[in-house]
Formats: C-alpha cells, structure tokens, sequence
C-alpha cells in the first residue's frame, strides 16, 4: 500500500509540474462553458438583410423600419435592381432580400392587396426559413395594424408552453454534453497518452522491474486523472448553477456518483487504448476518433440521433457518452431519481466492466 | 537549396514510413466526411408527437392526420389523458404534446374561434422551436381550408392583404448536407495542418534528434521550410481527397471554379501550418502540443460559424471570429461551393488571410531557438 501511494505521489508530481498542461486541463471546462453558454446560439438575430424597394411609398417605408427596428434584423444595403441580389448574396454577409414591387402602395390602396417577394440565401437552410418565418411575421402583424385587429372569422389560437427550459436556453442541453466531452478528454486521452510516454521514452521497463505489481503501476497512473476529473466536474456545475442559472433539479449525491462511473468508463478505455499502441500518436489517433469523435457527433449534445440514418443510430448505442449524456439531462434538468435512469446505469456499468476486463487481458507485463 | 531537398528528402521518408500519419491521412477524411455530415443534420424530421383529443370530433381528428400527413411529425400517441402525454415526455418519448380541448369543433362553428394547446419539451431549443413553428403553421394551414369551407372569398378581397412570397436561392432543396460538407472539409484540412506540423517538430524535442540537427550547418529557415513544405503538399492532397469524397458522396460541385478554392486553401495552409510551428515552440512535449492544438482547434471550430450563425454572437465572440482563420476558409468554402463567388468577392478574405500566414510564421521563426 506504502509502494503504491508513492507510485500515486510520483503521478501527481507528473501532472504538478507540467503547469502549461494542467492549466488547459483545469481552464478547458471553463472556457467551454463560457462558448457554448454565451457565444453560441441557434436562435437567429441580428441578421444582415438587404431591400430593394422599387416603390418606396409610406407602405413600404414603414415595413422597412419595422423590420429593421426588430432584434432579428439589420438592414445593411439598399439594392437597385434584381441583378444586385446575387451579388449581395455572393459577398456573403447577405441572408435575406426583401423585395417590394413597383407601385405597392397603388396596388395596395386600389386592388387592397400587393406582394412582397422574400428572397433568402438558403445555403444555411435552417437560417433561411426561420428568417423568412420571421420577416413574414412582422409583416403579417404591420397588415393587422392597418386593418384595425379586425377578427377573421372561424380562427383556431395556438397557445404554447415550452416545458423544462421556457427561455429556450441552449445550456439545458449542452451542460450535460460539456460534462461528457471533458470526463472524455481527461480520462481517457490523458491515460492512454501517460502510460504509452512511459513506454515511448523507455522509462516503462524502469517501473517494470520494481517489486510493484504491474496492474498497479498502471492503477496508481489512472488515480490523479480521476481526482481530476472530480475538480473538474465540480466546476462545470459550479459554473452552470452559478453563472448559466442551470439549476440542478435531481439530487447531487446521485448525479456525482453517475459521474464517476462515467469517468472510470472512460479510464477504462484509456487503459485499453494504452495497452494496445506503442506511440503517443497513435493513442491521441485512436482516442480522437474511437472516443472523441463518437462523443461529439453521438451522444445527441450537439446533433439530434433521431434525425440520423439507422446505422449512425445503431453505434450510438456502443457509444458510453450517449447514455451519460442521457442520465445528466434527465437527473440535472428533468430531476427524475434512480428508479427512471437504472436501465442506463446498468448499462454504463456493463461497458466499464466489459473495458476493464479487456484491458487487463490484454495488459503484458512484458516488453514487446 | 541543396540542404533543403535533403531534409525535403528525409521528411517525406518520415512521413510515408509512419503508419499512424498514414492512417490519419486517409482515414481521416473518409470518417470524417462520410458519417459526420450524415450526424451534423439540424434538418429536423420525425419530431415524436402525442396528440391528447378530448374532442373526439370530425374536425380534431382532421386536424391530426393533417399533422401526421405533413411528415415532419411522427404520431407517438393518440389518447385522452394530459397525464399520460406528460408522462412520454419525462420518458422522452414524445418532443410535443398537442392538446385539443372538449369543445374545440362546437366553439370554432359557434363562437368563431377556438384554441388548441401545445407543450414543447424544450430541453433541445432548436428542436423545441423549430418543431413548434411547423406545428403552428400547420394548424393555421388548417385553418385557412376550415375557412374557406365555412365562407367563400369574393374575387376582390373586401379587406386589405399583404401577400408574402418566398423563394430560396442557391440551395432551393433545402439540402442541410450543402451546407455542412464545405465546412467538414475545412475542419479536416485544418486539424491535418496544425496537428500534424506541431506533433511532428515536438516529436523531435522529445525523442532527442533536434540536437542532431541543431548541431548540423542547417540554418533555421532551412529547417522550417524542410518541415512546413512537406505538410502543405499533404494539406493540398487532403483538401483534394476531400473534394473527390464529397463528390463521390453527396454529389457536390463546386459552382466556382477550383482555381478559387485551390489559391486561397494554398494561403490558407501556410496560415495554418504557421499555427501549427508556433504551438510547437511553445511547447517541450507532443502531450503538451496535442492538448493545446486540441485546445485552440476547438475554440477556433466552435467559434468558426461551423454550426452556429456568427449574427447571433455576442459582440466579444464577434471579435474571436475575426482574428480566427478557419471563420474566413468556412465562409470562402460555402461562398465559392455553393453560390460561385469568384476572386472579386472573396478578396478581403484573401488578404485577411495573407496577414495571417506572415504574421503566424514571423512569429514562430522569431520564437524559434536553436539553442536549447
């Protein structure tokens, strides 16, 4: 036990006195937090139009500054004629070009009724339609306020309710992946990195000879990171509650212990990684794309799994994050308890005790 | 210049013997083009939708199969309990609960109006949002035919209307994958530069063979040309292997010409590649290199307007992606793959770019020391 715990001291020293490392590990959460939680929307505002007003009456001028007075736009050119549109669109800070035709306000007044052409750049197509929705929303309510709220006849009202995240908060759902995404990189990049440098450098056959088994030389390698991962899981909730109003509904002891099961998942696979490659390049290779990489793009933090083909469906399942993912968001945000999430944590716990056993048989004590 | 082949020579040879780099050269774009556009599809489709009906009327049941008809929704449940529409909701079962009160059909004929109600699961913002406004449009679909039923418009509308058309120019299809393969392709080139350029160098400080030639005649700039040339050959064939996939896959052309795309990817590399031997003189270990490319790839990707529209940032993260070149190689991509824009329109990124390729590689040759 002595031997071991200094095994563990001389890990922490590693890690202690590479500070350039240690910062990014530490500031890596917080950085993030901060991206996901304030830079990155998927509402739409402040959006480059431009018009191309052929009438220029009283109609049109006011449709004009109601658009631009709403938070979805900013007019940022008058167009002439419908050869500049494409144009426009081609330097590329142009979404959308609406288009009133010549004599909009005559048309108006003595047929009551005009047209108004939504030209959008769809390359992005989901910014497309949201901003034509938009646009013609406002226009739509500029209409009503001129025919004085007359009622139409036989009218069906939406009435809505946004459930669990009424402000539409993007943090709901990126905490829970941030979480993953760190555990990740943590535990399983920096393990595997660890061990295979002791075996690139040579300094692996020094410890091979010690009286010290081998299992717990690799062990004593896995506990720093796992202290670590604590620090950081704390800030990353830390941070939510404080700074995102991301309020932990469930119960903490539950989601923490969820948490470290998830983190010796992912050492796990660090250990596998390690006994599997003898260069940190091919470990960082195998740990970006067999781990990261699956993370990201299949846990369903960044990108909905519903909408994807069924095979990318099917390894989703293989993908431990994915099931992490799920249990954070329902414990976190919903604040269900054990009884809702056993079934993901059974399965969690099969994928850690699957990764440990094949990391120990393929653990060699032996050089190559 | 004779110098130069030799160590030209001697990366190369380094570089084709290395499985690992090998296999990241043409695994790489094949994983990355191949599933991720296929997972990076905000398209949203099938939204799990339980209806709860306490109407039971001609018109409610109308109204849904109009909904499941339009096939954006998926009907997971059709009952008569709010109860039991929340409790597939807390399951995640169900995305949206559309709730039709008892006397919907007798208060739309009678009293002129009527309302349906709606509960979003909201957890998933853009799919909350975007799932309730088709739902809604829908709804106001179906209003539209209920009224034109109940009263038949005169030829000239008694009241005043604005009609609003929308056309959608080049993407008309609506297809997410145009969009998101250009940018793919853009990420790929740029994690192959820098990571590969920074690992390699610190591969050298670690193992020990950079005294070997710190000790030769080599000058400094020979040595940073011997290895920033090798890894803009490779940058150029997987932007080129990317083209072809992307190709192969999705069918997408470039509407402007390659000669576009191929000048500004070749300014782009030396900007990136420049990155790349700067991180590598700050750092002694690949450990500490891989973590801090990884590190400012990821901030660079998330603020690079790849999945998320630069309008909506903040005013500070607005300035992030001014000073991060993946932002302008992502907008040239989209601007020359998907609308054709020439040399004319993509100037300002060309000397943007032009800036950053001199100013990171002057950086990095002056942070260079040959001496330990």
């Amino acid at each position: 036990m002595k031997q071991f715990i200094s095994f563990v001291k001389k890990e922490f020293h590693h890690i202690w006195r590479d500070q350039r490392t240690l910062f990014i590990l530490l500031g890596m959460p917080i950085v993030q937090i901060i991206i996901f939680g304030f830079a990155l929307t998927n509402e739409v505002k402040n959006s480059q139009i431009a018009v191309l007003d052929q009438s220029n009456d009283i109609y049109t001028q006011t449709i004009r500054s109601e658009l631009n007075a709403s938070r979805y736009f900013d007019i940022a050119a008058d167009l002439h004629s419908y050869k500049d549109i494409e144009a426009a669109f081609k330097k590329g800070r142009i979404k959308l070009v609406v288009v009133f035709p010549e004599n909009f306000a005559a048309d108006l007044e003595h047929f009551n009724t005009a047209q108004i052409q939504l030209v959008a750049d769809a390359s992005d197509p989901n910014v497309a339609s949201t901003l034509t929705n938009y646009a013609t929303a406002i226009i739509m309510d500029y209409q009503d306020r001129i025919t004085n709220n007359r009622k139409l006849p036989y009218t069906i009202h939406t009435e809505m309710r946004m459930l669990y995240n009424p402000q539409l908060k993007g943090a709901y759902s990126f905490v829970p992946g941030v979480m993953a995404m760190v555990l990740m990189l943590v535990c399983t990049l920096m393990t595997a990195i660890t061990i295979v440098r002791e075996k690139e450098l040579g300094t692996m056959e020094i410890m091979l000879v010690s009286p010290m088994q081998p299992l717990k030389i690799v062990i004593a390698k896995a506990v720093p990171y796992l202290l670590l991962s604590v620090v950081n899981i704390s800030s990353i909730l830390l941070l939510s509650v404080f700074v995102l109003d991301v309020p932990i509904n469930g119960s903490l002891l539950l989601l923490l212990s969820e948490s470290i099961l998830f983190t010796l998942t992912c050492l796990a696979f660090g250990l596998l990684i390690s006994t599997k490659t003898g260069s940190q390049q091919t470990a960082m290779f195998i740990a970006l794309t067999g781990m990261f990489l699956p993370t990201v793009m299949l846990s369903g933090f960044m990108f909905p799994i519903e909408n994807m083909p069924w095979p990318l469906r099917m390894i989703s399942n293989i993908v431990p994050a994915k099931w992490f993912y799920f249990i954070v968001k329902e414990v976190m945000i919903k604040g269900v308890g054990l009884a809702a999430v056993w079934k993901e944590t059974l399965i969690l716990t099969g994928m850690l005790v699957f990764l440990l056993a094949l990391s120990i048989k393929n653990f060699k004590i032996r050089l190559a | 210049m004779r110098t130069l082949r030799f160590l030209l020579q001697k990366e190369f040879r380094q570089v084709f013997r290395d499985p690992a780099i090998l296999r990241m050269i043409f695994m790489m774009p094949a994983i990355q083009l191949l599933v991720l556009p296929w997972a990076a599809d905000y398209e949203i489709k099938n939204i799990q939708l339980s209806v709860v009906d306490h109407d039971h009327s001609q018109y409610s049941r109308q109204l849904t199969n109009k909904i499941t008809a339009s096939g954006y929704f998926q009907l997971q449940d059709y009952s008569d309990s709010y109860t039991k529409a929340m409790h597939l909701v807390e399951k995640d079962e169900a995305d949206l609960v559309l709730e039709i009160p008892a006397d919907f059909e007798k208060k739309l004929v009678k009293e002129n109006e009527s309302t349906v109600f709606m509960a979003v699961n909201a957890i998933n913002g853009v799919k909350a949002n975007l799932g309730a406004a088709y739902l809604r449009s829908i709804v106001q679909d179906y209003n539209r035919e209920v009224r034109l039923k109940w009263i038949q418009l005169p030829r000239f509308s008694p009241e005043l209307q604005i009609a609003v058309t929308s056309s959608n120019w080049f993407n008309p299809s609506m297809n997410y994958k145009l969009f998101m393969v250009p940018g793919i392709l853009v990420v790929l080139v740029t994690m192959v530069g820098s990571f590969l350029t920074s690992l390699n160098i610190v591969r050298e400080k670690e193992i020990g063979t950079i005294e070997q030639i710190n000790v030769t005649p080599v000058k400094k700039y020979h040595f940073i040309l011997g290895k920033l040339i090798p890894f803009w050959v490779l940058g150029l064939l997987i932007l080129t292997i990317g083209l072809g996939i992307s190709w192969a896959a999705y069918g997408i052309v470039p509407l402007g010409s390659f000669w576009v795309i191929y000048v500004f990817s070749a300014v782009y590399l030396l900007a990136v590649l420049g990155l790349g031997l700067l991180i590598s003189t700050y750092t002694g270990t690949q450990q500490q290199a891989m973590l801090l490319s990884f590190f400012m790839m990821m901030v660079f990707i998330l603020l690079s307007g790849l999945y998320t529209s630069i309008d909506s940032m903040p005013g500070w993260a607005k300035a992030i992606t001014s000073a991060n070149p993946v932002t302008y190689f992502i907008d040239v991509m989209r601007m020359v793959v998907l609308k054709g824009s020439g040399f004319n329109d993509i100037s300002r990124h060309i000397l943007v770019m032009l800036g950053f390729a001199v100013g990171l590689n002057a950086w990095a040759v002056i942070n260079y020391r040959k001496r330990s």
